[in-house]
């Protein structure tokens, strides 16, 4: 099997110290390869979020290591932290987070470009995948025009603009009705068959059913998983899809 | 649901012979509900007992034999359609008595037994759902026959019964990390069917000792 994208080894995160400390995480780890959507579901506060934050480099972990494609991220200074996050890690939250004054084009191309990929450049590579999401008509429409399915595919669009590989989605069907919402779940389980590894945060059991394998986190410990990775795939290719 | 008014909805249609409504049934319901050919012939005898179906006069080019509607049957159909399902009676689901068992059964890891389940369910319902995406692109590819769209919705209908069933589980889980946060008490119930027990007994001996005839005290 090839490399994990993600790997995440034996992740504790902490808040606090002493008897008023918090363990949001307690040794978590977990593996998600190309061509994976892994869901995390689990109560409140069980750390789905703080597992996501880890994974994209938003939080450090207190203990354990996260690599993003073989890189530490622990072990990242602030500039090249910034620089995994424009260029290899892409987030979709529930709110889609577009920037108003923005075009669809160029709220997908903006992080390209704050990386120092000139304007054209980064404006081709938003069309290319506006366009493998469904949505290239909207390239020049400002978020207050568009729908929220819309909205949430150019949100992944940005996710997923350039090289990126691993997107990292905290309900994005959250604000959506149940039919756009499952567009939106397809889109990013298509680009997960195309290659990318996707972490999807979910309460819902229905939207959990779209990814590869399902892990469960209570009191920050993954109390089951749905199967390995090697179990998934068979099943993929037993579904014959 | 009886197989009883399925052939008769078919048979609505037009006339058929066994085998012919055995797989009209499952293409129409995508498999989900396989019946066998001996069941279809059983209740295609039980419905030309009752009236509601009748052979033809002649058999096909193959000697098959055709059934078709009655009047009768016919007026069975168009009720079924008119009447809603009857939901009063409680279905047995063994996996709701299997949690009603083990939260009652000393010894019993029910948080196990919970998590074992929703695993399971989790996974059944990954599967139904590539099965929906398969449907669906088969729905659109189509030149719009119904068996598609009648296969989708049973599909469907398969997911949210799985994802009610994931909910009830979380729900369960919920109840019992609130059951087990509150102070201890006897079980009650135990205590009533052994002091029902004890009762009986005293009765029945004493039954016993007067010359009465009556075997059944018991309510």
């Amino acid at each position: 099997m090839t490399a994990p994208i993600l790997h995440i080894v034996d992740v504790t995160r902490t808040h606090g110290e002493g008897e008023t400390a918090v363990h949001a995480l307690r040794g978590v780890s977990l593996d998600v390869f190309p061509g994976e959507l892994v869901a995390v579901m689990g109560p409140s506060g069980s750390g789905k979020s703080t597992l996501l934050n880890l994974a994209g480099g938003l939080d450090k972990a207190t203990s354990g290591q996260v690599l993003i494609e073989g890189d530490e991220v622990g072990a990242l200074g602030a500039n090249q932290l910034a620089s995994l996050r424009r260029r290899r890690v892409g987030f979709v939250f529930q709110d889609f987070n577009l920037i108003p004054s923005l075009t669809a084009a160029e709220n997908v191309s903006l992080p390209l470009e704050l990386d120092g990929m000139s304007v054209k450049e980064g404006r081709r590579a938003a069309h290319e995948i506006l366009e493998i999401v469904g949505v290239a008509e909207l390239a020049d429409r400002y978020p207050d025009k568009m729908s929220g399915g819309q909205q949430q595919r150019v949100a992944i669009a940005r996710a997923l603009v350039g090289d990126r590989r691993l997107v990292l989605a905290d309900e994005p069907t959250g604000a959506l009705d149940s039919t756009t919402g499952e567009g939106v779940l397809r889109v990013l389980r298509d680009r997960c068959n195309a290659g990318a590894a996707g972490l999807l945060v979910t309460h819902e059991a229905r939207h959990a059913a779209w990814a590869d394998r399902v892990v469960f986190l209570r009191d920050g410990v993954v109390v089951d998983t749905t199967g390995s990775p090697e179990e998934a795939e068979t099943l993929l290719v037993g579904s014959g899809s | 649901m009886s197989v009883k008014l399925g052939l008769l909805a078919l048979l609505a249609e037009q006339s058929m012979y066994g085998a012919q409504l055995r797989s009209e049934f499952e293409a129409r319901t995508g498999g989900t509900w396989p019946l066998n050919v001996g069941q279809v012939y059983t209740t295609l005898a039980r419905l030309e007992r009752d009236g509601m179906v009748a052979q033809d006069a002649q058999a096909d080019e193959e000697g098959r034999i055709l059934y078709h509607l009655t009047p009768l049957g016919l007026e069975e159909v168009t009720t079924w359609w008119r009447t809603p399902v009857d939901r009063d009676e409680t279905p047995r689901d063994e996996l709701v008595i299997k949690l009603a068992l083990a939260v009652t059964t000393p010894g019993v890891d029910v948080p196990a037994v919970v998590q074992t389940q929703r695993t399971a369910t989790l996974r059944h319902l990954r599967d139904l759902t590539r099965l929906k995406v398969q449907a669906s692109d088969q729905q659109a590819s189509s030149d719009g026959t119904s068996n598609d769209l009648a296969w989708l919705l049973v599909v469907e209908n398969l997911i949210f019964a799985a994802e009610s069933e994931v909910r009830w589980l979380d729900h369960v889980e919920a109840r019992l990390a609130t059951e087990a946060a509150r102070p201890k008490r006897a079980v009650a119930s135990t205590d009533a069917a052994a002091a029902e027990d004890a009762e009986y007994r005293t009765a029945a001996a004493r039954s016993a000792n007067t010359t009465t005839t009556s075997q059944g005290a018991r309510k």
